[in-house]
């Protein structure tokens, strides 16, 4: 552990939810941390990894399965499903609307934000490989691709640990 | 007020967690000893900085408010 965990502590989020409303808690949350200088990591997993998706491209996945659920999955940070009252999407505009009323930025523009902080993304090799997802199909911001022991090798020297 | 203000910024209209993260992008283009000064209408910035400034180690100037401004000062520290 450096010195400067030791002294400002440090954050890992497991973001294991793709719905637009949690996304944005994480992001609250990792970018107040990082503002702190607090060392702060998100390991996307399982429907989480909608929120670093790249915007467009064809149908995504090797086999008729992971087409048909990435189809169905289909989503990116500006086209995700909120917890409750999604009503077939009306929920998520009325939200960003609600949300830029107040000023509040929006998911991407937590990301960007949370990016230029310094906070480290990472997709989850397993869900990926179930899913059909390669590394070019998220964002340029993300690392590596890591597994659960690489998490976990992390999460165990971090002061804080979420699960959302 | 002892103290000349180097760099201004506008965290008015914005809300947790803006005005920190902001705050902390600014600093980052800024030198050590200078001064920043911080404008915001949330009242909850008015505890949150604070706390920010003792967590980062920067040092926590004052706090003025005029009207449903305020004004927060802050030293950057190494």
């Amino acid at each position: 552990m450096t010195e400067q965990t030791k002294n400002k502590g440090s954050v890992t989020i497991v973001l294991f939810s793709g719905d637009m409303d949690k996304a944005i808690a994480t992001f609250v949350i990792a970018t107040a941390a990082a503002s702190m200088g607090m060392k702060v990591t998100i390991f996307f997993t399982f429907w989480g990894l909608n929120v670093i998706k790249k915007e467009g491209g064809l149908i995504k996945g090797q086999n008729w399965m992971q087409k048909m659920l990435n189809l169905m999955n289909y989503g990116h940070a500006k086209k995700l499903a909120i917890s409750k009252m999604n009503m077939f999407g009306m929920g998520p505009a009325m939200l960003k609307t609600m949300m830029s009323h107040k000023k509040v930025p929006s998911l991407q523009e937590f990301i960007t934000m949370a990016h230029s902080l310094g906070v480290k993304f990472y997709p989850c090799e397993m869900s990926m490989t179930v899913m059909g997802l390669k590394k070019e199909d998220f964002i340029d911001e993300c690392e590596d691709v890591i597994g659960a022991v690489s998490y976990l090798s992390i999460a165990k020297e971090t002061t804080i640990n979420l699960f959302i | 007020m002892n103290y000349k203000v180097d760099k201004t910024i506008d965290c008015t209209g914005l809300s947790c967690p803006l005005p920190s993260v902001k705050t902390t992008l600014a600093l980052e283009h800024m030198e050590v000893g200078q001064v920043i000064e911080v404008l915001t209408d949330d009242p909850v910035s008015k505890r949150d900085l604070p706390v920010w400034a003792q967590s980062t180690g920067n040092e926590l100037l004052g706090i003025e408010e005029e009207g449903k401004v305020i004004k927060i000062y802050m030293r950057k520290a190494a």
